[in-house]
């Protein structure tokens, strides 16, 4: 008997069919969205689409690179000023260069801070980053006439897919509809290319290092190199992020750059599950939605929050969609 | 004419003499066994040669270089790789992507960042034939963190192998397993060195499988090279089964 070393040999060849089989449904649910519901309801989930492109940004540290970050908050805060400071000083108005300048930002953000940090592991890694973002944090706060200070600084509607759509007219119906899709296009674009990047070669190295960082440097991983690497993507996806925010939102603030921002990235990231692809993203829309209404409903929000939340952790340890996971695998398993 | 030269080697962990002015060679194409109690300094000198620790004082020449001061990376695209005394595996990786990662990482692959993995047939396909050659194909799809402790072991050498080495060093491959597995494990791993004509410097404490499967035995005590020679010429050697084997030890 010859093996079935081909059969043996595709171990994901079926995963990328199948993750397309569940992707395909879900986005056109998304795209008619607007359609159906009314304007807030799709403005308030295009801030859970822009949330779920820096958790999924985040949580290539974390799932996939085994790198505990307490700082993303820095690298949505350099995506959000950036737009912000173009809009300021050079008076641009459009979206993609808007994201051009935030991904040129982020990568100069992330390259220096990832030299520092990506030598470490664990808590002193998260200590390092936390740090840094602080620094930043600072910086936004204590140069007012750069940044605006606390008051912030206020980014008009930008015009969209260079300047065939603009923002004139109503403002929600704006938000609501160009817009959306416009932040969709992106989520999906960011979704796909994180599935490439985790599905690559570059990321079986990544999840190496994540599981034995020596074994991996003995097949030959240059372990900093490539945590560097992780970490500029991951710093990107979350500046990307920031600067999709910022028209949403109409105004950055230097609260975005502090650590509670990076906080919730972590806390999205965990509720919807940091073992699997789509936990950050379906954590980081639910949390959207928790946050939004314990703040509409009490002034006490944030206890609301922290208990809703700590009782969500600790009945799906493995994240939403870590445990929907386990219970279709058991409900697979006890049909014939 | 030898493929690995350590002279004067020294490592010193405070006042533990570690390795103590070691010369120590392997030649092409054999398996030679490295032998001593507990702390003789064997994975010591595994770690020196394997570049995780740098020595106090010494030389290594690999195929006549000086490789003392190269990186990790540098000595495993030489072509030295090793495994680990307690398994090294990437427990959340199956069997088989364990494997197939090394060769991404070998054929210098894991910088592509925007490719399937799962497109590149080659390398599953070397993959699969690895794990065929250590009888691990049933496992493949297994996380490594699942299979039994037999099948860890041989999957860690499994993957040092995947590197393609000229020289690779095996730490107590057959540890934590029981006497009955030694010899299954033994054969595979022997049978697949000497029909690459690869050498292979396997530490090992059992002395039934030094005599057994190796061409030469080092033994060491204390940090230093107490003997060396073919395993006849241990078996006869008053210093060796006083230091080491023991009365009893010996079969
Ligand atoms: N990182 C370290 N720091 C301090 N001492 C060390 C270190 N590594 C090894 N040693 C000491 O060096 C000596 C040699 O250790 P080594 O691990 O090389 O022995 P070994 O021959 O592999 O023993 P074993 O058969 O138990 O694996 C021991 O006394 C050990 O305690
Ligand atoms: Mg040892």
């Amino acid at each position: 008997m010859s093996a079935p070393t081909r059969v043996l040999g595709q171990p994901r060849a079926g995963s990328s069919s199948r993750a397309l089989l569940v992707a395909a449904p879900i986005a056109a649910l998304l795209a008619v969205v607007p359609l159906v519901v009314p304007p807030y309801g799709a403005i308030l989930l295009a801030y859970g689409l822009v949330m779920a492109i820096g958790a999924l940004g985040f949580n290539l540290l974390l799932g996939y690179t085994g790198l505990l970050s307490f700082g993303h908050s820095a690298y949505f805060g350099v995506g959000a000023y950036s737009v912000a400071l173009m809009v300021k000083y050079l008076r641009v108005g459009s979206m993609e260069l808007f994201l051009l300048g935030a991904i040129v930002g982020s990568v100069i953000v992330t390259a220096v801070f990832g030299i520092v940090c990506v030598r470490y592991t664990r808590i002193f890694f998260g200590i390092l980053t936390l740090a840094l973002s602080q620094v930043l944090w600072s910086l936004a706060f204590k140069f007012f006439w750069v940044t605006g200070g606390t008051d912030g600084l206020r980014v008009p509607t930008p015009s969209l897919f260079g300047g065939l759509v603009t923002g004139a007219g109503d403002k929600t119906v704006f938000m609501s509809h160009a817009y959306y899709y416009y932040v969709l296009i992106l989520f999906g674009a960011c979704v796909a290319l994180m599935w490439v990047i985790v599905n690559s070669p570059f990321g079986m190295a990544l999840q190496a290092i994540r599981d034995n960082e020596t074994r991996a440097e003995f097949v030959g991983v240059r372990i900093w190199r490539y945590r560097w690497v992780a970490f500029l993507v991951s710093g990107v996806f979350t500046g990307l992020a920031g600067a999709l925010w910022v028209p949403l939102n109409g105004l950055t603030t230097p609260d975005i750059m502090h650590w509670t921002f990076s906080g919730e990235l972590v806390f999205m990231t965990v509720l919807g599950g940091f073992r699997s692809f789509a936990g950050p993203v379906v954590g980081a829309i639910v949390f959207n939605y928790l946050k939004t209404y314990a703040v509409g409903y009490t002034v006490y929000w944030q206890l609301v929050l922290g208990v809703v939340l700590v009782t969500l952790v600790l009945s799906l340890p493995t994240g939403i969609v870590g445990s929907a996971e386990k219970l279709l695998a058991r409900f697979q398993r006890s049909r014939p | 004419m030898s493929l690995l030269v350590t002279k004067d080697l020294v490592k010193w962990f405070g006042d533990t003499h570690a390795v103590d002015h070691v010369d120590f060679s392997v030649k092409p194409s054999e398996v030679l066994a490295l032998i001593g109690s507990n702390g003789a300094g064997k994975t010591t000198l595994v770690n020196l040669i394997s570049g995780l620790i740098r020595p106090d004082g010494g030389r290594i020449l690999f195929r006549d270089r000086d490789v003392t001061h190269q990186s990790v990376h540098g000595r495993i695209k030489a072509g030295i790789a090793r495994s680990f005394q307690l398994v090294n595996l990437f427990d959340q990786l199956t069997a088989l992507d364990n494997v197939a990662l090394t060769i991404f990482s070998r054929e210098g692959k894991t910088t592509h960042l925007a490719t399937f993995a799962s497109a590149d047939s080659a390398v599953w396909d070397e993959a699969s034939e690895i794990l065929r050659l250590f009888g691990l194909e049933a496992k493949a799809r297994m996380l490594a963190g699942g299979v039994s402790q037999g099948e860890r072991k041989l999957l860690d050498v499994a993957v040092a192998y995947a590197l393609r080495p000229k020289l690779l060093f095996l730490d107590e491959p057959t540890s934590g397993v029981s006497t009955r597995e030694k010899a299954p494990i033994m054969d595979t791993i022997t049978s697949v060195v000497r029909s690459t004509g690869i050498s292979a410097a396997i530490i090992e404490h059992d002395m039934d499988v030094v005599f057994n499967y190796s061409d030469r035995i080092v033994a060491m005590h204390q940090g230093t090279i107490l003997a060396d020679g073919t395993p006849d010429e241990i078996r006869r050697n008053e210093t060796v089964i006083t230091t080491l084997i023991g009365t009893t030890g010996a079969p």
